[in-house]
C-alpha cells in the first residue's frame, strides 16, 4: 500500500518510475516538454553546446517561442532570436514558433495542444506554471536546466508539499479569475507557497473555464509556488479533445493526501481587486483606489491575453473613448486570438475607443518595448508583476488588475471598477 | 571553498527584476549584465561591490522571473556568495546549477550588518562574522545537490552522466 498522494506527487512518480514519493525528496524525472523563449533559450543553447553532445533527446519535445522581444525590438534582441532560430533549424525542432506564427508562449502551448493533463513540463520562463490549469505539473526553471534537458530529457525536482486552495461561494458579477488570484496572493504573500505546489478545489474551481484557470495557475509563481494545479475534469478534457498531441492522463489526489495547509476563499465576498506597487501581494479592492490616476492601461500578456479577456474588455470599452490622459495598449496573446479579435469585431471596438492594438508579444509586461513607462508614470495592467521598474523606469509604477478593471480604468483615467457608470462627453451609445 | 569579503545587506523579496532589469535581457553577455546588477534598487551597488564580496539578504531572495541572467550578473560582478533567510526556488536552483554559492541561514542574516567582514566555508556551511566574531551554521545541502556543487555545476555533472551512457 503506497501512501496517499497529491497530484504533484503522483505526476512526479509517473515520470520517475517510483511507486511513491514524499515532500522534500529529490528525484530525477523524464520530462514531456522542454520550453524556452528568445530570452532564456540563447543561454540554454550555450550551455547545451558545452556538452559537445551534438544531438537533442527528442526534437518533438523541445519548444522554442519568440515572444519576449519578438518582433525584435533592437539589434541585440535580433541576435538572440537568430541564435534560437539557428538552433531550431540545426536540430529540426518541430515546435519552433517565429514571428507571425507565434504568440505569448503560455497562451500558445495550450492552444496548440502541445501541453496537457498529466504532463511534466519544464520551461525557461517562470510562468511555465500556467499549464497546471490543464492538470499538468509544469514549472519554471533556469536556462542551464533547460539546456541540459535538451540533451537528457531529464531534470531534477524537489518533491513539493502542497497547499490545498478551496474556492467557496460563487463569483459575483465583475469579479474574475484574476481577482481570485490577486486576492490569494494578498492573503498568503509573495513567498506564501515557497517551494510548494497549489491544488485548487471548491465549488468555484469546476465552474471556471479552462482559460480562467490558466490565469490563476499562471500567477502561482507570484506566491512562490512551483505549480498551481487544477484537477483535470470534463472541461479540461473537452479543451484538450482534438488538439492535445498525446493522450491526457487524469491524476486525482488521493483521499487522505497530505496538505501542508488549507486556504479557503469565499469568492462571493470578493470585489474587483488590484495589486498596488511594488509587489503582487499588495492587494486592495479597486473601489478603494479611485483616487489613483493612471497614464497607461495594458490589456494582454500570458496572464490575461485570452479571447475571453478581450471580449470582456471590449464590452466595457464599446462606445467609449480611452481617457485623453491614458494610452491603452491591447495585445492579443497569440495569432489565433488576434484573428478571433478581428473576426468578432473586437478589434474595431478597440480601435474606435482609441486603443493601440499590437501583434502578440510579451512587450510591455517586462518593460521590454511596446509601452515602456517614463519616470513618474503609472500603468494599470492585466500582467503578472509590479516590481520596481517592471514596465520601465525605476520610478514608474504598475498596478495589477483584471481585464475588466483595466478597461474601465482606461476610460476613467484612474483606477476604477467595471461597474462604475460611465457618463460624460466621451460616452458613445 | 573559503570566501572572505564585505557584506552588502539587502532586505526581503529582492526580485529578479531588481537584480537585473528586463531591459538588459536583450543580451546574455555576463560582463555586460554585471554592469547593471541591482541597478533599479541600488544604483551605486556595482561601484561599491568588490571582488570576493558577499550579498546578505532577508527572505525570498531572487523571487520572480526564471532568468538565469540574475545569478549570472551577481557572479560576474565578483560576488562570491549569497546568504539569505530563504531563496525563491528557481533562483535557488539556478545558483546551484551555475556554481554561485548560496547559503540559507536566518540567524546569520540577522547578525550581519552592511559592511561587516564575513567568512564563509562553503563545504561546511560555517559562516563567521569576523567583525563581531560570531559564528553560524547554514542549512546543509541535500546529498543530491552536493553532487551538483562538487561536480562544479549542472553542466559538468550532465557531461559525466552522458559520458557514462
Amino acid at each position: 500500500m503506497t501512501r496517499s498522494m497529491t497530484i504533484a506527487e503522483k505526476i512526479l512518480c509517473a515520470h520517475s518510475g517510483r511507486e511513491e514519493l514524499s515532500p522534500g525528496q529529490l528525484v530525477e524525472c523524464n520530462v514531456d516538454i522542454v520550453l524556452a523563449n528568445d530570452v532564456t533559450a540563447p543561454i540554454a543553447i550555450k550551455e547545451f553546446n558545452k556538452l559537445n553532445w551534438g544531438k537533442v533527446f527528442d526534437k518533438d519535445k523541445i519548444v522554442l517561442v519568440g515572444d519576449h522581444y519578438c518582433p525584435n525590438k533592437d539589434i541585440k534582441s535580433a541576435i538572440q532570436a537568430k541564435a534560437m532560430r539557428e538552433f531550431a533549424r540545426e536540430y529540426s525542432i518541430s515546435h519552433y514558433f517565429d514571428v507571425g506564427r507565434a504568440g505569448v508562449e503560455h497562451a500558445l502551448l495550450p492552444e496548440r495542444g502541445i501541453v496537457g493533463a498529466g504532463d511534466l513540463v519544464i520551461g525557461g520562463d517562470s510562468h511555465t506554471c500556467t499549464y497546471g490549469a490543464l492538470g499538468a505539473l509544469s514549472t519554471g526553471m533556469g536556462s542551464t536546466d533547460v539546456g541540459m534537458a535538451y540533451a537528457t530529457g531529464k531534470a531534477w525536482f524537489k518533491v513539493p508539499s502542497t497547499i490545498k486552495v478551496v474556492l467557496n461561494g460563487e463569483l459575483p458579477e465583475n469579479v474574475y479569475a484574476k481577482d481570485i488570484m490577486l486576492h490569494l496572493i494578498g492573503m498568503i504573500g509573495v513567498d506564501g507557497a515557497l517551494y510548494q505546489a497549489l491544488e485548487f478545489y471548491g465549488p468555484v474551481a469546476p465552474e471556471l473555464e479552462v482559460e480562467d484557470r490558466m490565469t490563476i495557475s499562471n500567477m502561482a509563481i507570484e506566491c512562490g509556488a512551483k505549480a498551481g494545479i487544477f484537477p483535470a475534469d470534463d472541461k479540461t478534457l473537452a479543451y484538450l479533445d482534438g488538439r492535445f498531441e498525446r493522450e491526457p492522463k487524469v491524476y486525482t489526489a488521493d483521499e487522505g493526501a497530505e496538505y501542508s495547509r488549507v486556504v479557503e476563499i469565499n469568492c462571493s465576498e470578493l470585489k474587483p481587486t488590484v495589486s498596488l506597487p511594488h509587489l503582487p501581494s499588495n492587494t486592495r479592492n479597486a473601489e478603494d483606489c479611485k483616487d489613483i490616476k493612471i497614464d497607461q492601461s495594458v490589456i494582454g500578456s500570458c496572464t490575461n491575453g485570452h479571447i475571453e479577456d478581450f471580449r470582456i474588455a471590449a464590452r466595457i470599452l464599446k462606445g467609449h473613448k480611452v481617457n485623453p490622459n491614458v494610452r491603452c495598449i491591447v495585445i492579443p496573446a497569440t495569432q489565433k486570438i488576434f484573428q478571433q479579435c478581428i473576426d468578432e469585431g473586437l478589434t474595431d471596438i478597440f480601435v474606435d475607443a482609441e486603443c493601440a492594438v499590437s501583434t502578440p508579444t510579451c512587450g510591455p509586461c517586462l518593460g521590454g518595448y511596446m509601452g515602456v513607462l517614463a519616470p513618474g508614470e503609472r500603468a494599470i495592467a492585466t500582467t503578472n508583476r509590479n516590481f520596481i521598474g517592471r514596465m520601465g523606469d525605476k520610478a514608474s509604477e504598475v498596478i495589477l488588475a483584471s481585464p475588466a478593471t483595466a478597461a474601465a480604468s482606461a476610460i476613467l483615467g484612474r483606477v476604477g471598477t467595471p461597474d462604475e457608470s460611465i457618463r460624460g462627453k466621451h460616452h458613445g451609445d | 571553498m573559503a570566501i572572505d569579503g564585505r557584506a552588502h545587506r539587502f532586505g526581503r523579496d529582492i526580485d529578479t527584476d531588481a537584480i537585473i532589469a528586463a531591459r538588459y535581457l536583450n543580451t546574455s553577455d555576463s560582463a555586460e549584465l554585471a554592469k547593471h546588477c541591482m541597478e533599479d534598487i541600488d544604483e551605486d551597488f556595482v561601484n561599491r561591490a568588490k571582488k570576493g564580496d558577499i550579498i546578505v539578504a532577508d527572505e525570498n531572495f531572487g523571487c520572480g522571473s526564471s532568468r538565469e541572467h540574475a545569478p549570472i550578473c551577481i557572479k560576474a560582478l565578483g560576488i562570491d556568495a549569497v546568504i539569505a533567510k530563504s531563496f525563491a526556488r528557481i533562483f535557488y536552483r539556478n545558483c546551484i546549477n551555475i556554481g554561485l554559492p548560496i547559503l540559507e541561514c536566518p540567524e546569520a542574516v540577522d547578525a550581519i550588518s552592511d559592511g561587516d567582514e564575513v567568512e564563509v566555508d562553503t563545504a561546511s556551511g560555517v559562516i563567521t562574522n569576523k567583525t563581531t566574531g560570531r559564528t553560524f551554521q547554514a542549512e546543509p545541502f541535500p546529498e543530491f545537490i552536493n553532487q551538483i556543487i562538487e561536480a562544479g555545476g549542472l553542466v559538468n555533472r550532465t557531461k559525466k552522466i552522458l559520458e557514462a551512457m
